[in-house]
């Protein structure tokens, strides 16, 4: 009545499961390389970089709340000057990539905006046109 | 005892709120009535068990060998190597709580070491503290405490002071089995010599005569001749009731207690007849004379020990399977550990019913049948002649035993037995039968006099639930299969619930049981008289 | 004592986490050479105490029978409460481990005037229980974000299940609540039912309070002092991938959070945690009831002395002859 290779069998199984993401790296070729942004020239008027990476949906969510609510629709940026707060109208403007800025951080770290749900992506090809 | 014991009413003032003293520190107060005389020296010389001398529990000096703290820890170590289920039930209680409102002893005393939980810590933290990495380095931070000669009289105290009913198993999250945990307790106490004397007298005897009180051969005769005497005045039928028969058909193994104990006794009277009405060819053995086995209650040795008897018996008689009578913890032993122990029983066959040509299936490898399992195949299959009115008298309620209910499983046999042998039967509640039942309070050797106090607040929950019934349907009798039970219910039901006895279910089978060539029966096997209202005047008022 | 005690502890132990984070010469300890250690401690130790529970036999078949036995055909078994086969084995330990079968059966039991004994529903602990061990399988499997690239599609619906109620930004998990509010339940129980109180000892809070600083920590981190969540992941995957990095800034709650999981997964193999896996193990619980078809062999049944039939016979053969009884040897 051994029960051991039932044992060790569900010990294996556990070891496993728990060292799962080392396999699956290994598997996926995959390194702990950042992904690489495409970045626009200057300076973030909203904001440090360390900020915008930890913060920057807060930045967002208060503008549209400040817009939809109480008609705030400008704010002085950290240069200044006076911009629309609008995602694809200001944020865009700049980083006018979503693929190769928005997604790909938001792919790595498995966070869906629902920014997308509503707001249309500005096409390169009317940007070109202003 | 009974008169020194305190009243019910100031029994059932019980404080439940824990004490302000720490449960680590082990200094126990061994109150008269709440604990166990100490085993003779006699019966530890006669077994071959460690250090017999005389002592007393309350002795402030218990003459514990020199090496005793050795003795215990190689001991612990030993039996943590042995059982999976000692070591496991160590290591992963997480002190949820959860069993210890299910104690019937936590429920009658309040004594928080009587929560299942921490009758299992007293054992626990000693583990921790000489085997787990971290309790040798941090001690009391890691839940570790000294073994000390404090802690032996503690585990004494404690340890024999649970039924090992496995009441707080069928609750707890991972199945940690109290009953294991005392065992091993008992099994390391029995190394430096702390037995009681309720438990390794009858041990002693049954190794020596065969059963735990005693009988010889010549007496066991002389008993039986007597209940077949009685049989055949209060039916009119002569029974027979063989002693070791050679080459009869199945070994007949019974609690002695039932060829000198009332009520027993008369379960022995029910079965005897049952025998001769299916004209079973049967046999007693006056060698394995005893199914109980109180070597369950002092170490899985001394069990095997005497346990072996019974196929020994059975092999040199030559019957074909053995046939087990009402017996609580004896079936724990038969169900479990058995064929394990003394097996394999391969000179024996596998069981079939010689009158209904069932077939055991469920016991083939044991060979060993239940009585209730085969007495409920013959009602079922309609070889009895029954006449349940002759049970009216009594208005009964089924008390499941601890053994044979959450370590077997014996629960609907028994009740089929009685709805068909009686016209009032009434289950107490739910939350008190079945796997759930409440233990007698005086179980696995504890049931002796002096130890009346703690064996009463035991008992309680099971005492209430009876009152419950008696009270609301008027029920006057606990019907049970455990021998333990018989000889412990009726005080405790005369002290918490005056007016309500207690019996085997094959005595109620007795009863009914129509017999061809019975002169008219006008006594129950009691030799009391039958129908209903005969026992009105005890029967109790409605509330 | 065992309550402040325990707390103190933990809170050090944040603290010293706090300082590691920020230390630029401690950072490689604590958020590369401390988790190292702190799994494979993790690994070793839990492989460990199975081995040696593993090592130990199961001598007897003693399973708790909580329903009817199978015995006669007519006779309706209780499969899954009172299993004869491994199917049935395995469905009540599915129950026991999934569901939380025994506690389920919970009471509260109440001594009332007369003597009375009321017995009453008490699920709460059972609740209380469940959803926390529930959540936290969700939580850590959530968790395979940080350590998994690309991030499985399976993950991502776990999350976005997760957050169904979809409460500002970054969405709030529903598991994240019910953990932190089925610890609090647990270690509340702890403090305020002076039973339970009176059996807990410094290692039933510290468990508790590690795993609250951890859930706290972790929550801080996503929905208050948020942290670069990119850089997390850098660092986790650095871990699993063997190449470490640590990048400059992650958010001082992080290595709090990282450093209390290490001291955790540290400290499983040596703890009551191991009951993870202990209730596989449960002798109760996974052995059918068979005993009586089936012989279980006990792999050291060691011999005993017994009183034979022929010694037993020798001692009283002139009473069994007296009594005219049969005898083996006249």
């Amino acid at each position: 009545m051994s029960d051991r290779g039932l044992i060790v069998g569900g010990l294996v199984l556990f070891l496993a499961l728990v060292t799962l993401p080392l396999w699956f790296n290994v598997a996926a070729g995959t390194t702990s390389k950042l992904p690489e942004l495409t970045l626009p020239e200057g300076k973030d008027p909203f904001g440090t970089a360390e900020y915008m990476r930890a913060s920057h949906m807060d930045l967002l969510m208060t503008w549209r709340d400040e817009v939809v609510r109480n008609q705030e629709r400008t704010v002085v940026g950290l240069d200044g000057k006076t911009y629309a707060k609008s995602l694809t109208g200001t944020c865009l403007a700049c980083h006018v990539n979503r693929a190769t800025f928005c997604d790909r951080c938001h792919d790595y770290a498995a966070v869906k905006p629902t920014c997308w749900e509503c707001h249309l992506e500005p096409r390169p090809v009317q940007r070109a046109a202003q | 005892m009974a008169e020194e014991a305190p009243k019910p009413e100031k029994l059932a003032q019980v404080d439940y709120r824990p004490p302000g003293r720490d449960w680590r520190d082990p200094a126990v107060e061994l109150r008269k009535g709440t604990f166990c005389y100490s085993a003779a020296p006699k019966h530890l010389e006669y077994l071959g068990l460690p250090n017999p001398r005389p002592w007393q529990p309350s002795d402030a000096d218990w003459k514990l060998p020199a090496d005793w703290k050795q003795i215990i820890l190689a001991g612990m170590k030993d039996r943590l190597e042995r059982f999976r289920s000692f070591r496991l039930f160590m290591d992963i209680c997480v002190r949820c709580g959860a069993c210890a409102d299910k104690c019937h002893f936590y429920i009658g005393s309040g004594d928080p070491k009587n929560m299942p939980v921490l009758r299992a810590e007293l054992m626990r933290s000693v583990y921790r503290r000489y085997f787990t990495a971290a309790g040798r380095l941090l001690g009391p931070l890691a839940g570790g405490r000294e073994l000390t000669e404090d802690v032996v009289k503690e585990w004494f105290y404690y340890f024999y002071q649970c039924t090992e009913c496995r009441r707080c198993s069928v609750f707890c999250p991972f199945g940690i089995d109290t009953a294991e945990v005392t065992m091993m307790g008992r099994e390391l106490l029995t190394l430096v010599g702390c037995n009681i004397n309720w438990i390794l007298e009858p041990v002693a005897n049954s190794y020596r005569t065969g059963n735990h009180l005693g009988i010889q051969p010549h007496a066991l005769k002389d008993s039986l001749d007597f209940a077949v005497g009685e049989l055949e005045e209060m039916t009119g039928i002569r029974v027979e009731a063989p002693i070791g028969k050679k080459g009869a058909e199945i070994l007949y193994v019974i609690p002695s207690a039932e060829t000198f104990g009332t009520p027993h006794y008369y379960t022995l009277l029910g079965s005897l007849l049952l025998f001769h009405a299916i004209g079973l060819d049967y046999t007693f053995s006056a060698y394995a004379s005893e199914g109980g086995n109180f070597g369950l209650f002092t170490s899985h040795e001394m069990m095997k020990r005497l346990n072996a008897k019974i196929y020994a018996e059975a092999r040199r008689l030559g019957v074909k399977w053995i046939l087990g009578g009402e017996c609580g913890h004896m079936w724990r032993v038969v169900h479990q550990y058995m064929d394990t122990m003394n097996g394999p029983a391969d000179f024996l066959e596998e069981p079939v019913s010689p009158v209904t040509g069932t077939r055991f299936e469920h016991a083939r490898s044991t060979k060993m049948v239940h009585i209730c399992e085969f007495t409920a195949d013959l009602i079922r299959n309609g070889k009895l002649r029954l006449d349940p009115s002759r049970n009216d008298h009594w208005s009964a309620t089924f008390h499941d035993s601890c053994n044979p209910a959450r370590s077997m499983g014996l629960i609907e046999e028994p009740r089929f037995i009685l709805r068909s042998v009686m016209n009032r039967f009434h289950e107490m509640p739910e939350n008190t039968i079945k796997e759930r039942t409440f233990c007698c309070g005086s179980g696995s050797g504890l049931g002796t006099d002096e130890n009346f106090e703690m064996r009463m607040r035991g008992g309680l929950p099971r005492a209430n639930a009876v009152r419950h019934v008696r009270d609301r349907f008027g029920v006057n009798l606990v019907a049970c299969v455990c021998a333990i039970d018989k000889a412990t219910l009726p005080p405790l039901l005369e002290y918490w619930v005056p007016g309500v006895s207690v019996a085997g279910v094959h005595e109620l089978v007795g009863n009914a049981l129509v017999v061809e060539g019975e002169k008219e029966r006008t006594t129950d096997l009691r030799g009391e008289p039958t129908g209903a209202g005969a026992r009105a005047a005890e029967t109790p008022a409605h509330e | 004592m065992n309550v402040l005690g325990s707390l103190a502890v933990a809170s050090l132990l944040a603290g010293l986490g706090f300082v590691g984070g920020q230390a630029a010469g401690l950072r490689p300890v604590f958020g590369t050479l401390i988790p190292y250690a702190a799994f494979v401690t993790f690994l070793l130790g839990v492989s460990y105490r199975i081995l040696v529970w593993m090592r130990s036999p199961v001598p007897f078949r003693i399973p708790t029978t909580c329903g009817q036995q199978k015995s006669l055909p007519w006779i309706k078994s209780s499969r899954l409460e009172n299993p004869s086969s491994t199917l049935g084995v395995i469905g009540r330990m599915a129950l026991e481990i999934g569901l939380f079968r025994s506690l389920f059966r919970d009471t509260r039991v109440e001594l009332r005037e007369g003597p009375r004994l009321a017995y009453g529903e008490a699920r709460l602990l059972w609740l209380g229980a469940l959803l926390f061990h529930w959540s936290l399988l969700f939580v850590v499997l959530r968790h395979l974000r940080f350590f998994l690239e690309p991030v499985p599609a399976v993950v991502n619906v776990l999350a976005s299940v997760d957050s169904f109620f979809q409460v500002g930004a970054p969405g709030l998990y529903v598991t994240d609540v019910v953990l932190t509010g089925a610890l609090g339940y647990l270690l509340l129980r702890r403090l305020v039912n002076p039973q339970v109180r009176y059996i807990s000892l410094f290692a039933d809070y510290f468990a508790l309070f590690l795993l609250l600083g951890i859930a706290v920590s972790g929550i801080l981190m996503r929905y208050v002092v948020r942290i670069d969540t990119v850089a997390a992941k850098q660092l986790a995957l650095g871990l699993v991938t063997f190449s470490p990095v640590l990048p400059e800034k992650v958010g001082p709650l992080f290595f709090v959070h990282l450093f209390l999981l290490s001291v955790l997964a540290a400290y499983f193999p040596f703890s009551k945690l191991m009951h993870m896996g202990g209730v596989f193990l449960s002798p109760t619980r996974n052995l059918a009831n068979t005993s009586r078809m089936r012989r279980h062999i006990n792999p050291w049944n060691s011999p005993v002395k017994v009183h034979t039939y022929e010694e037993w016979e020798d001692e009283f053969r002139d009473k069994i002859k007296a009594a005219g009884l049969p005898l083996e040897k006249e």
